[in-house]
């Protein structure tokens, strides 16, 4: 089975490289791009550890395969705050509200969270269900999460007012 | 675990896709949003030697209006759907469907001729196809034919698609004054396969039911009309009336729900009634 060229910006950066077509974006993510943020839980689309944005939009990494991605943009946990300008809302909210433990499955969270209150801004309490009914934490219970969401979807809606 | 090795091609036009298709046999396989395949793959319960993206290929995208039908590309991502402005005016049941499936990151890959062709019993786009007498064309090297929802669904995962055979598009006719459609199902947890579901759409004359249909899907292998409602609807039974309900109980008993760790038979059996009797009253309240 022949080996293919797959080039895509990751986190703004471009990565190139010749993978096998079974690939997930996933492995590719965490081998080949050495970006660990991304993990892996089930590897059938259900628990969202793996959540990354492809063109802007929360995808299952481990549902894709690399030469898929070809051509895109991908957002992986790496390109989410940090730096110099530390964390963002959403991340600082999930530290104040204990919405994380282990944190296993924190980047996936984080991940479908920014996306959402970038599509969202004003979300009611079920819309924030809703949107985190695709992401699996055993060690929160969700509500800590689910106040992390609030908290943060507030201080953008004021800090867009402002 | 990891899926077996494969070649992989994403051309960008329907003749090459159907080309390779062809070239490939049995050994060939379309894959549109893989969120149906890639699992089954990555458990090897399914191998194959080629992967055809439909992924690329423009003319598989996208809504338009057509006459009286809504015309959807088949490789259209359902959460394109879910926003879709036309599907909201003509077919608003199709946005509600989307609602019930799986969750956000699913949607923005998942599409609606994946859906169809994957043929989950539990799935919420087959039965709503067949509820609103929708159409699917197919196209392959040796032609193209269009297939009607209610003959497209053989058995649990099986279509009567042919292997070369690709879905172009899925063609809806728009909803007609008078019509009332609704969706309504029971799963353990949102995004969950439905344990049992329903898709009702009714057509009024003068406030009165002249014509129903009432799919059902989680309950059997293929979307299953439930014969003696619709008969019961057509003929004047109300909601909650007693002649509706010993239809609807008529249908449940011909009905042999899947047991699995989910949901026993029995309850599946039970829910089923419900789902339907509250589609049914939503379609209503919704033609009026
Ligand atoms: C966690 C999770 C939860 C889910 N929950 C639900 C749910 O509640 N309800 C629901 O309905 N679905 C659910 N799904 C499945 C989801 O809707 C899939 O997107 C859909 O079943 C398949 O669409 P796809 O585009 O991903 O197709 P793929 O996975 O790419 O393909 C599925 C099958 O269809 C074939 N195929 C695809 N496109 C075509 C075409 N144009 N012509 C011919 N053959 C084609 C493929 O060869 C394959 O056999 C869930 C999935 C996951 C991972
Ligand atoms: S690892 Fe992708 S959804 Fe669980
Ligand atoms: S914090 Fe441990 S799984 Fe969520």
């Amino acid at each position: 089975m022949s080996r293919q060229q797959v080039e895509m910006t990751v986190n703004g950066r471009v990565h190139a490289g010749e993978v096998e077509p079974r690939l997930t974006l996933v492995d590719f993510l965490r081998e080949d791009c050495a970006l660990t943020g991304t993990h892996t839980g089930c590897e059938q689309g259900v628990c969202g550890a793996c959540t990354v944005l492809v063109d802007g939009e929360p995808m299952r990494s481990c549902l894709m395969f690399a030469v898929q991605a070809d051509g895109a943009q991908v957002t992986t946990i790496e390109g989410i705050g940090g730096g110099r300008e530390g964390l963002t809302p959403v991340q600082q909210a999930f530290m104040d509200n204990h919405g994380l433990q282990c944190g296993y499955c924190t980047p996936g969270f984080i991940v479908t969270v920014e996306a959402f209150l970038r599509d969202t801004p004003s979300p009611s309490d079920e819309q924030i269900r809703e949107a985190l009914s695709g992401n699996v934490c055993r060690c929160t219970g969700y509500q800590g999460i689910i106040a992390a969401v609030r908290q943060a979807a507030d201080q953008l809606a004021a800090e867009a007012r402002s | 675990m990891k899926p077996a090795a494969f070649d992989y091609v994403a051309p960008t036009s329907l003749d090459a896709a159907l080309t390779a298709l062809a070239d490939g046999g049995y050994d060939a396989k379309p894959i549109a949003g893989g969120q149906s395949l890639v699992p089954l793959m990555a458990f090897r319960l399914a191998v194959f030697g080629q992967l055809v993206d439909l992924g690329r290929i423009e003319e598989l995208q996208g809504v338009a209006r057509d006459g009286d039908e809504l015309v959807i590309g088949a490789a259209t991502r359902q959460a394109a759907i879910a926003k879709d402005a036309l599907v909201a005016e003509h077919a608003p049941v199709l946005a509600q469907a989307t609602g019930w499936i799986g969750h956000q990151q699913i949607r923005n890959r998942g599409t609606i001729g994946g859906s169809i062709c994957h043929a989950d019993p539990a799935a919420e786009y087959p039965a709503t196809a067949v509820a609103l007498d929708a159409t699917i064309d197919v196209a392959s090297t040796r032609g193209r034919r269009s297939i009607p929802a209610a003959e497209l669904f053989e058995a649990a995962y099986t279509t009567t698609l042919e292997p070369d055979e690709v879905a172009v598009a899925v063609r809806i006719p728009v909803r007609r004054p008078g019509e009332g459609t609704a969706i309504f199902e029971v799963a353990r947890r949102p995004g969950d396969f439905a344990l049992a579901g329903c898709v009702v759409r009714v057509a009024t004359s003068g406030g009165a039911v002249i014509d129903a249909r009432v799919l059902a899907f989680g309950v059997g292998g293929a979307p299953i009309r439930l014969a003696a409602a619709e008969a019961a609807l057509a003929a004047g039974a109300g909601v909650g009336s007693q002649e509706l309900t010993a239809a609807l109980q008529a249908d449940a008993d011909g009905l042999t729900p899947p047991e699995d760790a989910q949901a026993t038979s029995a309850y599946r059996h039970s829910i089923v009634v419900h789902v339907a009797n509250t589609a049914i009253a939503e379609a209503i309240a919704d033609s009026q």
